[in-house]
């Protein structure tokens, strides 16, 4: 009888320990760079609230500076930035999610829209302060609407649109398309399809994308500097050609340019800043969240 | 019906403005940018333009020093975020645990959120102070500040723009290296991450531009001395960006000086150089993407 | 050179014709499923049935009939396709109105992300009827001739997502209903579902012929057979041979259709 021949050997040669190590290692090494990166991020924010939350007080909040800024709340800064943020918002929306969906649902697929998409590329790329310098040029003198509301909204709008494309672009893509031919095939037209089953589905998207967008527009300095931003103003702003304080620029100026600033302001300042920030932050993920448990596709 | 065709057609219309409003945007930047900067060019004759001194008080009008802040500090943030971040995106696309990236998701979006006007006064406050005492030299305010800084703001980009590309790989190419025996680390650097090399590049490149266009966290750390950096030390010593310049001299200046128009011209070289870089990333994407059709096709 | 037998021009005993296709030829920019040279009346009140291997051009006839194609990349499109009196491909006819005239039910049940009754009462509302009464009607209406009626009537406002795949079907065939159209397109309506969800289909279909004329791309030779009163073999874009259904699957005319049918090839 012959021996039928022997199963191919599976034991583990002797280089798969080696190879195994460098496998470790490897791992160790990401997960090193993973917490060197995040660590600081959780640092940052403990951070800046113990040595901030002690300044907040409804004061704080909501009452005037006193004493060249070194005293009393700063109440027209907060105010400021919101101003800002709804400016900015009322114009980018709009543009942004309008642009995205001719871009997702109408564009065709030539040379015209790969330039589309070129400058939006370009527009996200420019520098904050160039921007800025834009907005100096365009809105405060050419436009002649001097330091004002409405000259940084727009500056910060155009900044923020290709946040919202793309973001929005993103989410109204995600959308099936299956959805669009039925629509169709029962008499639909493009728009009443547009508005009726796509820009609904997407809507937790584009928001998310919308509040993140604003959130970088309301932190943003460069752009307000020449543009807007004022360090003392007597009185809160009372229409969109007045220049205002924002929050940003507030805390930069404090901490860089006023001697004699207490340090608890500086922090306080940036407490309600990175409050903004993470309130933004946290809304954005909950709408997330909350779509892809909902959504029925 | 009549009216549902009227108003489609005004809809329509609409939304294909929206869409080639970020080309009309580009435009008016470059516009308006070169309405105030091009009589640099008239003004300053070239070799003083390109010069190693700015000291606009005393009409040196130089900007090599302030190409090569710009150059330095970036260079650095790109030596720190690069590996950070690209490590950090592979962990978190290839080897975390669910709970894991649902933590450090949200953790590196916060980062990304976070304005650089806060970074920069943690800078001031925080780093510089540490950094002089740990490398005993005389001031903290150093390039090598910014550069950690501006990896900082960075990293986000970077780690996003990486795991979205390292996500996409299709699930096939890492089973095939697995069935061939492969261990995991192996099939991470030898197939995942070529294959998702044009994602990876692009977004270094991001982060790349994301640096070299910060404003204020580097105006707030770097030091603010317009001096050429020679040589490796300059990293610890203090330097000045373009950005920078930009922001902190603009206040001052007088409407349609020489040192005006100067600060245009230097937003003008800004707006350019983003410009390649964002086309050189873009060019990366276009062809990637034409290549998956074929492939896919 | 098209010989007679490649392109009937046919009379077919019984039922006038409801759709008359002449000479269509539509081309795509990638040079697939193609339709060359077509001529083909489809009876009213009858179940005709296109079949034939993959890429022959079944579901761009099909797409062509309510001009579905126009979303997509259509290179050249010539010939006449015409329903009652009018011909669908001219540049006058109101493709909304035509959509709403010809239902069509795909593939994959694709159920839009809403409730049961809003997705038939959304291609209702388009129409402008908003008549809460007539919609209600309507959409019971629909679910009856569908035989999903019964399992839904007192879950019309739950998430349409969560009935199962042959349910679904039916609803999409429902939503096809619900416009009262004149024709009815399916494009392997059965192919996802179980024997027993398919049998129900096949069923609906053969009770609703009487009202409507019905055009079905089958996902087998067996279902062809099963449901077809009149049946057109297609092959790389022809048309190869057309007859009634008894006749075509047991006396087929034409090689190539004997030997689809037996399944030497597809």
């Amino acid at each position: 009888m012959t021996q039928p021949p022997s199963p191919p050997s599976i034991v583990k040669p002797r280089n798969t320990q080696r190879r195994n190590l460098i496998q470790r290692l490897g791992y160790i090494g990401l997960i090193l760079a993973a917490i060197i990166t995040v660590i600081p991020i959780i640092l940052i924010v403990v951070f800046i609230y113990s040595r901030g939350l002690p300044a907040i007080s409804i004061e704080f909040l909501t009452a005037m500076p006193r004493d060249g800024m070194r005293a009393g709340g700063i109440f027209p800064a907060i105010i400021g930035t919101l101003w800002l943020t709804v400016g900015t918002g009322a114009i980018a929306v709009p543009l942004g999610v309008g642009a995205a969906i001719y871009l997702s649902e109408y564009a065709p697929d030539n040379r015209w829209t790969r330039t589309i998409r070129i400058a939006i590329i370009n527009l996200a790329g420019i520098p904050s302060v160039v921007y800025g310098l834009f907005g100096l040029g365009l809105f405060v003198l050419f436009l002649q609407f001097g330091t004002s509301i409405i000259a940084g909204s727009l500056t910060l709008a155009i900044m923020t649109i290709p946040v919202i494309i793309s973001t929005s672009e993103e989410a109204l893509r995600a959308v099936p398309n299956s959805f669009r031919v039925v629509s169709i095939s029962v008499g639909g037209t493009r728009w009443q399809t547009i508005r009726r089953i796509v820009l609904p589905q997407a809507l937790p998207g584009i928001l998310t994308g919308v509040i993140l967008g604003l959130e970088r527009a309301a932190g943003e300095t460069a752009p307000i500097l020449f543009t807007v931003a004022s360090f003392f103003l007597p009185t809160l702003p009372a229409s969109i050609f007045d220049a205002t304080m924002a929050l940003p620029y507030h805390l930069f100026v404090i901490s860089t340019q006023v001697p004699g600033m207490p340090i608890q302001i500086q922090y306080g300042t940036a407490v309600v800043l990175l409050t903004f920030v993470l309130g933004m932050n946290g809304i954005a993920t909950v709408i997330r969240s909350r779509a892809r448990a909902r959504r029925q596709w | 019906m009549e009216s549902i065709n009227w108003k489609e057609y005004l809809i329509t219309r609409m939304i294909k403005v929206c869409g080639y409003s970020a080309i009309i945007f580009v435009i008016m930047i470059f516009i308006f940018l070169l309405r105030e900067g091009s009589a640099t060019v008239i003004e300053i004759p070239p070799d003083a333009l390109f010069s190693t001194r700015w000291y606009p008080i005393e009409d040196y009008f130089g900007i090599l020093p302030l190409i090569g802040g710009s150059f330095i500090v970036t260079i650095g943030a790109t030596l720190i975020a690069v590996p950070l971040g690209v490590c950090c995106a592979i962990f978190i696309a290839e080897i975390a645990p669910r709970w894991i990236r649902e933590i450090l998701k949200p953790l590196v979006e916060l980062l990304a959120g976070l304005p650089s006007v806060m970074l920069g006064f943690l800078g001031i406050l925080v780093i510089a102070p540490a950094v002089r005492s740990i490398l005993d030299i005389p001031t903290g305010l150093t390039a090598f500040t910014g550069a950690m800084l501006l990896a900082g703001m960075a990293i986000p980009t970077i780690v996003s723009v990486s795991e979205d590309a390292l996500d996409s790989v299709p699930r096939t190419y890492r089973d095939a290296s697995l069935a061939m025996g492969a261990t995991k680390w192996q099939t991470i650097w030898r197939v995942t991450l070529p294959a998702a090399r044009s994602g990876v590049l692009t977004a270094v490149m991001l982060g790349i531009g994301r640096a070299i266009g910060e404003t204020m966290t580097v105006m707030m750390v770097t030091g603010n001395a317009p001096v050429l950096p020679t040589g490796l030390g300059a990293l610890f010593k203090p330097a000045r960006t373009m950005t920078a310049t930009i922001a902190a001299e603009m206040g001052e200046v007088a409407n349609g000086s020489v040192h005006y128009h100067t600060l245009f011209f230097i937003g003008i070289v800004l707006f350019v150089i983003s410009l390649l870089i964002n086309l050189a990333a873009a060019r990366i994407v276009f062809r990637q993407q034409k290549r998956a059709e074929r492939i896919l096709s | 050179m098209v010989s007679s037998k490649e392109n009937p021009t046919h009379s077919i005993n019984g039922n006038k014709p409801k759709i008359r296709i002449q000479d269509l030829t539509v081309r795509y920019s990638d040079g697939t499923e193609s339709l060359r040279q077509i001529n083909l009346n489809i009876p009213e009140n009858a179940i005709t049935v296109l079949f034939g291997p993959a890429g022959g051009g079944k579901s761009t006839l099909l797409r062509t009939i309510n001009r579905l194609n126009d979303l997509a990349d259509v290179v050249e499109l010539s010939g006449h396709l015409y329903i009652d009196k009018q011909d669908v491909l001219s540049k006058d006819c109101d493709v909304i109105a035509l959509r709403r005239t010809v239902g069509m039910v795909f593939a994959r049940p694709v159920v839009l992300p809403m409730s049961i009754r809003q997705n038939l009462t959304y291609g209702l509302e388009l129409a402008g009827i908003h008549d809460s009464s007539r919609l209600n009607q309507a959409v019971e209406d629909s679910l009856e001739a569908a035989a999903l009626w019964e399992e839904v009537q007192d879950r019309l406002d739950e998430p349409a997502a969560r009935l199962s795949g042959g349910q679904q079907q039916r609803l999409c065939i429902a939503r096809a209903l619900v416009l009262k159209p004149e024709v009815i397109l399916l494009d392997e309506p059965t192919s996802g579902l179980d024997p027993i969800s398919t049998g129900k289909v096949e069923n609906s279909l053969q009770e609703l012929k009487e009202d409507y004329t019905i055009v079905l791309v089958p996902h087998s030779v067996q279902q062809a057979a099963r449901v077809s009163d009149y049946a057109a073999f297609m092959l790389d874009g022809r048309l190869i041979e057309y007859a009634e259904g008894k006749l075509l699957f047991t006396k087929p005319g034409d090689q190539r259709t004997e030997d689809y049918v037996e399944g030497r090839f597809g």
